[in-house]
C-alpha cells in the first residue's frame, strides 16, 4: 500500500506527466462547464441580478396575467385514455411528434440565440446571464405557468395544450445546445475566420461554410443529450392536474398516468416496454447517424480514435437514391446563398455617424434593461410579500435545504457506487464499448415511469417516505455519472497507466494520484448533470400518487408541486424562484470552480 | 556565377500597392498608447516579390494583415488600385501558415470557396476551380478531405484557392513554415518555376517570413524589421536572377549580412540597463544550458557563425534569436555582427553541475533582469511573503501589450522556478517563498 518507504519514494504526480500528451476531449463537457469568460471568477456579477430580476419579474406577469383566465379552462375536450397494450403504439407515435417539434423548436432558438450573444457585446452582456439561470430553473415547476398561458391563448382547444407541452419539452432541451453552439461561435479557429474575410464571404455564406459546420459535433452531441433529458420531461407534461382541472394529451405519459390512477401495474409495464423500443429507435435511426455524420465537422481530426459508426448513415451514404435527392437541394441552397455579381460588385460604404453613437447606444440599451430589471424585481417582491409575507420565504428556503441535503447525499452516494464501476468499465476497453450505449440509454429513459413500481413498494412494506421517495430523484439521472466516468476513464493515457504500473502506485495511492485526476473533468461534468437533475426531478419524486394513496417527502419539490396542485400562483412563483437560487449558487459555489480546478489537474486546460 | 546578366529587380515601373505611413497601436486605460507597427511605408511593383523579415512581435504579420483588410491601420493608407484600401479587397488573396482550410470541405470545394463569394455561376467556378487545382498540382486529389492530404498538398489547396480568383496581388503569411524542410523547398521552387513562366494570375507578392534563407532565396527585396514597436530597419535588393544557388558564395554572404544587421540591435542594447517592462522571450531552461553546452563543445570552442549555428541546429530565427538574447540578458554570451560567443559566465555555466549553475542562475537573474528582482524585493518584504501573480502582470501591462505580458511573466516564473528564486503555485495563481509542505500521506 504505502510505496513512500525509503530511496525510491515516487513524489512525482502523474498529473504532472499528463501535461505532456494533451488528452483527446472525446465526450464534449457540458457547455455550461466549458464556457469561458461568463464571468471571470463564480462570485455573482451585477448582470446575475439583473438576468435574475428579469426573469422572476416576467414569471410573475405571466402568472398575475394568466390567473385572470380562470374559467376557459374547463371546456378542453376528454379523451379517455385507452389503456389496451395496442393503443400504445399511437400513443408512443404522439409523444415522439411532440419530442420532434420540441426539438426543431429548440434548434432554432439556439442557433438565434447564440448568434445573437456571440455577435452582439451588448446583447452577449444580458443573454448570457439569463442563459445561465434558465439551464438552472426547474423545468416542471413551470408546467403550470405554461400550460396556462397557452391555455389562454387557446382557449378550449387542445391545440393550445398541444403547444403548451412542446413547449415544457423545449425548456427542457434549449439550454445546454445554446451554451453548445455560443461556445463554438466564441472559439472559431481565427484562421479561418481570416480566411472567410479574405474570400470575403458574406455573413450568410460565412454562417454556412464556417460556424455552422463549426458548431456542429458540440450540437449534436447536445442535441442526443437533451432528447435524453426530454424524454423525462415530455413523460411529466402530457398529464398534469393544475388547480382542479385535468389536461391529459394522448401519449405515454398521459397512458401512465391513467394506469397509475387505476392501480394498472400490467399497463405499466406495458409502458415501459413502448418506451424502450422508441428510445431505440430514436437512437439508431436519428443520433447514431447523426454522431457518425457529425464526425466530418471535427475541426481537430485525430487519428487513432475510433470512428463512430452507424449502419443507418452507411447505407444512405451508400444508397444511390440519397444522392439523388441530395443533390437538388444543395443545388437550391447553394442558389439562394450566392449573391448576385451586381451586389458584390456595388460595395457597401461605410455608414457615416457621429463619433458618440455607440456611447448613445450603450446608455439606451442598458438604461433600458435596467429598468425593466428594477421594474421585474420590485413586482415580484410586492407580489411574494402581498399574498405571502416573509415569514414562508424562510420556510421555502428551510424547504431547500432539505432538498439540498437530498441532492447532496443522493450524488456522494452515486458517485461512490458509479465512480469505481465506471473506472473499472472505462479501462477495459471492449467492455466500455458495450456498456457505454446501456448506460446513454438508461439515462434517456424516462424514470418517472418507473415511480410508480417504487411507490407500489414502498407502500406496500410500509416504508417511510422521506427516506425512501429519496433514491427516486437520483434514478434517473445517475446513469450520466456512469457514462461520462466511463468516457473519461477510457481515455486515460496508456502511457500514464504504464508509468503508475511501473511506480507500483496501488489502492488508495493509484486513485488518488493516477485515476482520480484523470477522469475528474469527466466526473464533474456527470454529477453536475445528475445533480440538475436531481433537483428537477425533486417536484415530481417527491410527491407521488399510487391510485388514492398519496405519498409526500419534506421538501422544496413537494412544496411546488403542492402549490401546482392548489393552482396556488405566489406561492408556485416563490418555490421556482427559490429552487432556481439554490441550483444557480450550486452551480457557481461547487461545480464550475472544480471543473476549473479539475482541467488544471488533468492538464487539459486551454 | 551569372547572377547579374539578367536582373530581375529592373527599374520598377508602377506601384501596384502603396503603403503609407501605416502605423498601428492600440489605446491604454492608463499610459501611452502601445504602438505595433511604426509608420511603415512601402511600395510594391508589378513583377516583384517582396520579403518582409523580422522575428515574432515585430510587426510583420500585422503589416500583411492591413494589407489583406483583415484589421484597421490606426493611422496611414493603403492604395490598391487608386484608391484606399476598406476591408477585404477583389483582387487581394492570401496563404495562410495554417493553410486554413475548411476541414468539412473537400479539396474542390475548398478551392470553390474562394468563387463562391463573387457570384460566380456554379458550372463556371467549377471549371476555374479545376483548372486552379490542376495548375497546381493537385489533379486526382480534388474529392479528398484536407485530414487526408499531407502538409504540402494542404498548402497546395491554399494556393489553388488564392489564386483561383485571379488576384493581382498575392499575400503570403509564413507559407512555408508549418512544413518540413523537403517539402517546403519544393513548393517553394514549384511556385517559383510558375512564377518566372508567368503562369500565374499575380503582379506582385508581399511574403512574411522568419527565415533569412527563405527570404533570400525567394525574393527581389527584402524589409527587415525590428521589435517594440515594429518598424522597418532595413531595406535589402537580391540582386540575383532566378532560379538561385544557395551555395553561392554570393548568397551565403547576403544571407550573412542579413544576421548581423538583426544581431545589431540586440548587440547595441547590452550596455544599456534593462527595465522592469522589458520583455522576455519565453525560452526554456533547458534549451538556454543545451546552447551554452553546445557552445562550449569542441565544435564551437565558444563562438559559432549564427546562421551555421542556425542550420547545425534546425532553429529558425524566430527560435535562435530569442534564445541567444536570453543568453545574452542574463549575461551568458554576447552577440555581435552575426556571431554568438560564451562570456567566462557562460564558460563558468558549462563546466558547473546542476546546483552550482542553478545558484550561479539566481544571482544572475537579480543583478540583471529588473523584473526577477522586483518580484522577489515584493515576495521579502510582505508579512506572508506571498503576492498574487496578476499584481506583477498589471505591472507589466504599463509598457507591454496584453500578450506579451503575460509571455514575460511565464518567462521570469520559467526562469525563477529553475533558479529556486520563488515558489508559483499555478492553482492560486500567486508567487511565495515557502516551499510545499511535505505531504502526510
Amino acid at each position: 500500500m504505502d510505496s513512500r518507504t525509503g530511496a525510491g519514494d515516487p513524489k512525482i504526480t502523474l498529473s504532472e506527466l499528463a501535461r505532456a500528451p494533451a488528452a483527446v476531449r472525446r465526450i464534449v463537457a457540458h457547455p455550461y462547464l466549458a464556457v469561458r469568460g461568463i464571468a471571470r471568477g463564480n462570485l455573482p456579477s451585477p448582470w446575475d441580478i439583473v438576468a435574475f430580476a428579469l426573469l422572476i419579474g416576467t414569471l410573475v406577469l405571466v402568472s398575475f396575467g394568466t390567473s385572470q383566465f380562470g374559467a376557459p379552462l374547463s371546456a378542453l375536450e376528454k379523451n379517455p385514455v385507452d389503456l389496451s397494450p395496442w393503443a400504445l403504439p399511437y400513443y408512443a407515435l404522439r409523444t415522439t411528434l411532440r419530442m420532434g417539434a420540441a426539438m426543431i423548436l429548440s434548434l432554432v432558438f439556439s442557433i438565434g440565440y447564440a448568434a445573437l450573444a456571440a455577435k452582439s457585446k451588448r446583447a452577449e452582456r444580458v443573454l448570457i446571464p439569463i442563459l445561465d439561470i434558465l439551464q438552472s430553473v426547474p423545468i416542471l415547476g413551470f408546467l403550470t405557468f405554461t400550460y396556462t398561458f397557452f391555455l389562454g391563448l387557446f382557449p378550449g382547444r387542445v391545440l393550445g395544450a398541444e403547444l403548451a407541452s412542446v413547449f415544457v419539452i423545449f425548456t427542457s432541451q434549449a439550454w445546454n445546445m445554446t451554451f453548445s453552439v455560443y461556445q463554438s461561435l466564441r472559439t472559431l479557429p481565427p484562421d479561418l475566420s481570416e480566411a472567410c474575410t479574405s474570400l470575403r464571404f458574406s455573413p450568410l455564406q460565412r454562417f454556412r461554410r464556417l460556424e455552422l459546420p463549426f458548431a456542429m459535433p458540440g450540437l449534436i452531441w447536445n442535441m442526443m443529450m437533451s432528447m435524453s433529458g426530454g424524454w423525462f420531461f415530455v413523460v411529466a407534461a402530457e398529464a398534469l392536474t393544475v388547480g382542479n382541472q385535468t389536461i391529459t394529451l394522448p401519449g405515454v405519459g398521459s397512458y401512465v398516468a391513467t394506469a397509475i390512477a387505476d392501480k394498472n401495474l400490467g399497463a405499466i409495464g406495458w409502458a415501459i416496454l413502448a418506451m424502450l423500443i422508441v428510445i431505440l429507435l430514436y437512437d439508431q435511426l436519428l443520433f447514431r447517424p447523426l454522431i457518425a455524420w457529425g464526425e466530418k465537422f471535427r475541426a481537430d481530426n485525430e487519428p487513432g480514435q475510433v470512428e463512430p459508426e452507424s449502419w443507418v448513415l452507411r447505407m444512405l451514404q451508400r444508397s444511390r437514391y440519397t444522392a439523388l435527392i441530395w443533390k437538388p437541394v444543395d443545388a437550391a441552397i447553394n442558389r439562394i446563398l450566392r449573391p448576385r455579381r451586381a451586389a458584390v460588385a456595388s460595395a457597401e460604404s461605410p455608414l457615416q455617424l457621429p463619433p458618440w453613437t455607440p456611447l448613445a447606444v450603450d446608455i439606451a440599451w442598458y438604461g433600458l434593461v435596467i429598468l425593466s430589471a428594477a421594474y421585474g424585481g420590485w413586482i415580484a417582491v410586492r407580489y411574494i410579500s402581498h399574498a405571502l409575507g416573509l415569514g414562508e420565504v424562510g420556510h421555502v428556503v428551510l424547504f431547500g435545504m432539505i432538498t439540498m441535503l437530498r441532492v447532496i447525499l443522493l450524488v456522494a452516494m452515486a458517485s461512490l457506487i458509479w465512480v469505481p464501476i465506471g473506472v473499472a468499465i472505462g479501462l477495459r476497453p471492449r467492455l466500455a464499448a458495450m456498456a457505454q450505449p446501456v448506460a446513454q440509454f438508461l439515462a434517456a429513459f424516462p424514470a418517472n415511469l418507473l415511480f410508480p413500481v417504487a411507490v407500489f413498494l414502498i407502500v406496500s412494506f410500509h416504508l417511510h417516505p422521506d427516506i425512501w421517495l429519496s433514491p427516486l430523484m437520483i434514478f434517473g439521472t445517475q446513469w450520466y455519472i456512469l457514462f461520462n466516468v466511463v468516457a473519461g476513464a477510457s481515455v486515460f493515457p496508456h502511457d500514464l497507466r504504464d508509468a503508475a504500473d511501473n511506480l507500483h502506485l496501488r489502492g488508495w495511492l493509484w486513485w488518488k494520484r493516477a485515476i482520480i485526476p484523470g477522469i475528474l473533468p469527466y466526473y464533474v461534468t456527470g454529477a453536475m448533470t445528475a445533480a440538475g437533475g436531481c433537483w428537477n426531478a425533486s417536484i415530481v419524486s417527491e410527491w407521488v400518487t399510487w391510485g388514492q394513496t398519496h405519498l409526500q417527502a419534506h421538501g422544496l419539490g413537494a412544496y411546488i408541486q403542492q402549490a401546482t396542485t392548489d393552482g396556488d400562483y405566489p406561492r408556485l412563483v416563490l418555490g421556482v424562484g427559490v429552487m432556481s437560487l439554490f441550483v444557480v449558487t450550486f452551480n457557481r459555489v461547487l461545480w464550475r470552480p472544480l471543473y476549473r480546478s479539475a482541467e488544471r489537474l488533468a492538464g487539459v486546460e486551454e | 556565377m551569372n547572377d547579374d546578366i539578367k536582373n530581375p529587380a529592373a527599374p520598377p515601373t508602377e506601384a501596384v500597392l502603396e503603403v503609407r505611413g501605416v502605423r498601428r497601436a492600440f489605446k491604454r486605460p492608463h499610459g501611452e498608447p502601445l504602438v505595433v507597427l511604426e509608420s511603415v511605408n512601402l511600395n510594391l511593383h508589378k513583377g516583384e516579390i517582396i520579403g518582409l523579415l523580422g522575428r515574432s512581435g515585430s510587426g510583420k504579420s500585422t503589416l500583411l494583415r492591413i494589407v489583406a483588410g483583415l484589421i484597421r491601420a490606426s493611422e496611414g493608407e493603403v492604395i490598391y488600385r487608386g484608391q484606399p484600401l476598406h476591408g477585404a479587397a477583389e483582387g487581394i488573396s492570401m496563404v495562410f501558415q495554417s493553410f486554413a482550410l475548411f476541414p468539412w470541405l473537400t479539396v474542390l470545394q475548398n478551392v470553390e470557396a474562394g468563387l463562391e463569394a463573387q457570384g460566380v455561376p456554379a458550372d463556371e467556378m467549377r471549371e476555374l476551380a479545376l483548372r486552379a487545382i490542376d495548375l497546381i498540382g493537385l489533379d486526382g486529389f480534388a474529392n479528398a478531405y484536407p485530414r487526408e492530404l499531407s502538409g504540402g498538398m494542404r498548402q497546395r489547396v491554399g494556393f489553388a484557392r488564392a489564386l483561383v480568383v485571379n488576384p493581382s496581388i498575392l499575400l503570403m503569411d509564413e507559407p512555408f513554415s508549418a512544413l518540413d524542410v523537403l517539402t517546403a523547398e519544393t513548393l517553394r521552387t514549384d511556385f517559383l518555376d510558375l512564377w518566372i513562366e508567368n503562369k500565374l494570375p499575380i503582379q506582385a507578392v508581399l511574403l512574411v517570413t522568419h527565415n533569412i534563407e527563405e527570404a533570400v532565396f525567394m525574393c527581389d527585396r527584402i524589409l527587415v524589421f525590428s521589435a517594440n514597436p515594429g518598424r522597418v530597419v532595413a531595406e535589402i535588393k537580391v540582386p540575383f536572377k532566378h532560379p538561385r544557388n544557395r551555395l553561392d558564395p554570393r548568397f551565403r554572404q547576403l544571407v550573412d549580412d542579413i544576421y548581423s544587421r538583426m544581431t545589431v540591435r540586440a548587440a547595441t542594447g547590452k550596455a544599456t540597463v534593462l527595465s522592469i517592462g522589458e520583455r522576455l522571450p519565453e525560452v526554456s531552461t533547458n534549451l538556454m544550458a543545451g546552447l551554452i553546452e553546445t557552445l562550449a563543445s569542441e565544435t564551437y570552442k565558444g563562438r559559432a557563425d549564427m546562421p551555421a549555428l542556425a542550420q547545425a541546429l534546425a532553429l529558425e530565427v524566430d527560435e535562435l534569436f530569442p534564445l541567444a538574447e536570453s543568453l545574452q540578458m542574463l549575461g551568458y554570451a554576447e552577440l555581435e555582427s552575426g556571431d554568438v560567443h560564451l562570456t567566462p559566465l557562460g564558460q563558468q555555466f558549462a563546466l558547473a553541475d546542476t546546483q552550482v549553475r542553478k545558484i550561479g542562475f539566481a544571482k544572475q537573474m537579480l543583478t540583471r533582469i529588473p523584473l526577477a528582482a522586483h518580484i522577489k524585493n515584493v515576495l521579502d518584504e510582505r508579512p506572508g511573503h506571498r503576492a498574487p501573480a496578476v499584481r506583477f502582470l498589471s505591472e507589466l501591462e504599463d509598457y507591454l501589450s496584453d500578450s506579451a505580458a503575460e509571455q514575460t511573466l511565464s518567462a521570469v516564473t520559467m526562469w525563477g522556478r529553475y533558479a529556486e528564486l520563488f515558489i508559483y503555485d499555478d492553482a492560486a495563481e500567486a508567487f511565495s517563498l515557502d516551499m510545499p509542505e511535505a505531504e502526510t500521506t
